[in-house]
């Protein structure tokens, strides 16, 4: 453990900078984020996240934004474990008919002011699934959505300017 | 197996059947064969239906050989293998569920797949309109002082798919798990149905998106099978490379979360590094972080560029520094190892009769392996160790995928080292007008992935059914968890890692 260690005091960090010259992609959005929510939210969102019939493949990508290059938490984004804390529901997949009830009870569960970001193409409008018997294609149609962010699924850069942009508009 | 070889030789043979046989055999046929299975001569892979029959496609242990068979339901029912062979049951509940076809003798009549939710009854053979209201479910009864119930999900704390766990716990111990799983059925088997072969192939790319590759690869073998297309050499290489990618992501970002579960996240954090770091080689090989819509049938839809070559091999040569240094943090850490050795023992036995695939089933001493047999192309000219264990714990899954990603890195740099030139795609031969069916078994990185698809004369998909490795996986948590406390499932369940939606479909 002690190699690790010494290697995480003596090594840069590996986040991709916040102004960085090499990727302004991701310098755009750090920036951008941080003063959007600094000044409208005070550096806080909390995210919970509810698989509402995925296939998995945006909850792989949502997982990468805690990873130490895209490091969500430095812009005052936080997945919280309960709908109870949350600003934000982050809703993936095209709505199983199974999982409605779970996903109107947990929307009912996050206290108001709140903001519903539907993720991924199935979110949108289900996908390749649309028009199955056990979909009902949009999370639009269980529960009202705020913003999309398409992508089958959405790399973690697209997820991140997802959330500048429901930042900058509803608040 | 002698019932499966007598079934070959007297059975009605399915011409139009490839690679393996079909034969459609009769009532005593089939239970004769379901109890060979139960004792353990032979490998129950997937039972299904495609709303008219009922199939099972078996591994014979001695022959090694696959072989399926069919038993008509004139009058809706067939009978029921599960009290002979329990790894039969959820399968013909779900089969119940979605073609109304009935399993006669069934100890469990409970729904599976079908929560009452749909609107519809059996979906799959003439819908009948219902009340959505969803149905009530009985959980299989653990009572009296000083036992209770913790209901868990199907909405969980932390980024994963939904499920619903029912645990029956003495204090800390559990005494009982039962899952109820479905919520994330997407009636992927109907979907199928009339689709054309490029939808069919993206349907099958999603069932279970950290397999798409796998599942792509599944679904593109049964193809070929049937319609007899011959693959390209690059594509074939390029697709395991592919798969072995996909592999290593998985393993790895897994290996992370199962210490994250057990408050070690500097593992967490460092894995998290790595599988990041084969996404971003994969978008640049591949031009998709997952790999997504690569691979379709005939080939390839991506090539791999030197650019693309030159990352991969970086990546491969960061990647086999860091894994043994990973393995040492892993091993070397003793608060770490004080929760993952001992904890969700999965008995030898079970691991067996479930004909359990992937790490769980090498971690409890059962060697199968896809790749090897009954094998594909390209796996048979190259060589490489497969994890093995017989501990049986969560510790031991973690050790086994280690061994696997060791094994994969050393499978990518040999396909690089013999990728040819070439073309990457042979074009679907026009619709035959005949019936062709095609099945196949892959390796993905949970576990054996069986397909099977039947194309109908105009070339479309006429029924395709795709088992995950997790049908026969997850029962099996069921069993690992008792007797072990409620705060370790979720490291348990993570060690296991098995599909919600590859198994809810």
């Amino acid at each position: 453990m002690r190699e690790f260690l010494i290697q995480g005091l003596l090594h840069q960090p590996l986040t991709e900078p916040a102004p960085s010259a090499d990727d302004a992609a991701i310098a755009e959005v750090a920036r951008a984020l941080a003063d959007a929510s600094r000044r409208k939210l005070g550096r806080s969102l909390s995210i919970r996240e509810v698989d509402a019939g995925s296939c998995n493949g945006c909850e792989l990508e949502i997982h990468a934004l805690n990873n130490a290059f895209y490091d969500l938490e430095r812009f005052g984004l936080r997945v919280v474990a309960s709908p109870r804390h949350a600003d934000v529901l982050m809703v993936t997949g095209p709505v199983t008919k199974n999982m409605r009830e779970a996903l109107e009870r947990t929307y009912a569960a996050t206290p108001n002011p709140k903001w519903v970001v539907a993720i991924g193409d199935c979110a949108f409008d289900g996908g390749v699934f649309a028009g199955s018997y056990a979909c009902l294609g949009a999370v639009s149609e269980a529960i009202p959505v705020d913003l999309h962010i398409r992508g089958c699924p959405p790399d973690p850069i697209a997820l991140l300017k997802g959330f500048i942009a429901l930042v900058d508009s509803r608040i | 197996m002698k019932s499966l070889r007598d079934a070959m030789s007297n059975g009605r043979h399915v011409e139009q059947s490839r690679p393996w046989p079909r034969c459609v055999v009769d009532h005593t046929s089939w239970l004769r064969a379901v109890r060979e299975i139960s004792k353990g001569h032979g490998d129950m892979l997937s039972l299904w239906s495609d709303g008219a029959d009922v199939h099972m496609a078996i591994l014979d242990h001695e022959s090694l050989q696959i072989g399926i068979i069919t038993i008509e339901c004139p009058d809706g029912c067939y009978p029921s293998g599960a009290h002979m062979h329990p790894p039969a049951l959820r399968f013909e509940r779900a089969i119940r569920d979605i073609y109304g076809l009935e399993a006669e003798g069934s100890s469990d009549r409970r729904r599976w797949l079908d929560h009452g939710r749909w609107g519809v009854r059996r979906p799959g053979a003439g819908p009948r309109p219902c009340a959505a209201a969803g149905d009530p479910y009985d959980f299989l009864a653990a009572e009296n002082a000083p036992l209770h119930q913790i209901p868990v999900g199907p909405v969980h704390a932390g980024v994963i798919e939904p499920g619903h766990f029912r645990f029956s716990a003495n204090g800390e111990i559990v005494v009982r798990l039962e899952e109820r799983l479905g919520y994330v059925h997407k009636g992927v088997e109907r979907l199928m149905v009339a689709a054309p072969l490029e939808r069919a192939a993206r349907l099958a790319g999603r069932v279970s998106g950290d397999s798409t590759v796998a599942y792509a690869l599944a679904f593109a073998h049964t193809v070929e099978a049937a319609l007899a297309i011959d693959v390209p050499r690059r594509a074939i290489l390029l697709r395991a490379l592919m798969a072995e990618l996909e592999r290593i992501a998985n393993h790895v970002g897994d290996i992370g979360a199962i210490c994250n579960d057990a408050s070690f996240s500097l593992m967490h954090t460092h894995c998290g590094i790595l599988r990041e770091r084969v996404l971003r080689t994969a978008r640049t090989c591949f031009g998709h972080r997952l790999m997504m819509d690569r691979i379709v049938p005939g080939g390839v839809a991506a090539d791999l560029t030197p650019e693309g070559e030159r990352t991969l091999r970086a990546l491969l040569s960061e990647a086999g520094k860091l894994i043994p240094l990973f393995m040492r943090l892993y091993g070397d850490t003793t608060s770490l190892q004080d929760r993952t050795v001992g904890a969700g023992f999965l008995r030898p036995e079970l691991a067996t009769q479930y004909g359990c695939g992937g790490f769980i089933g090498r971690a409890s001493g059962r060697s199968f392996d896809a790749r090897r047999a009954p094998g594909y192309a390209p796996y048979a000219e190259f060589s490489f160790p497969i994890g093995a264990g017989s501990e049986g714990d969560v510790d031991a899954r973690v050790w086994v995928r280690f061994d696997e990603v060791r094994a994969s890195l050393v499978l990518i740099e040999q396909m690089l080292e013999r990728l040819p030139a070439g073309p990457l795609l042979t074009e679907n031969a026009p619709a035959s007008g005949e019936t062709l069916e095609g099945a196949a078994l892959v390796e993905g990185f949970r576990g054996d992935i069986f397909a099977w698809v039947r194309i109908g004369a105009t070339g479309a998909v006429e029924r395709c059914h795709l088992r995950d490795p997790s049908w026969l996986q997850w029962p099996l948590l069921e069993a690992a968890i008792e007797g072990n406390i409620v705060a370790d499932f979720p490291l348990l369940n993570k060690s296991f890692n098995c599909s919600y939606s590859g198994h809810d479909l």
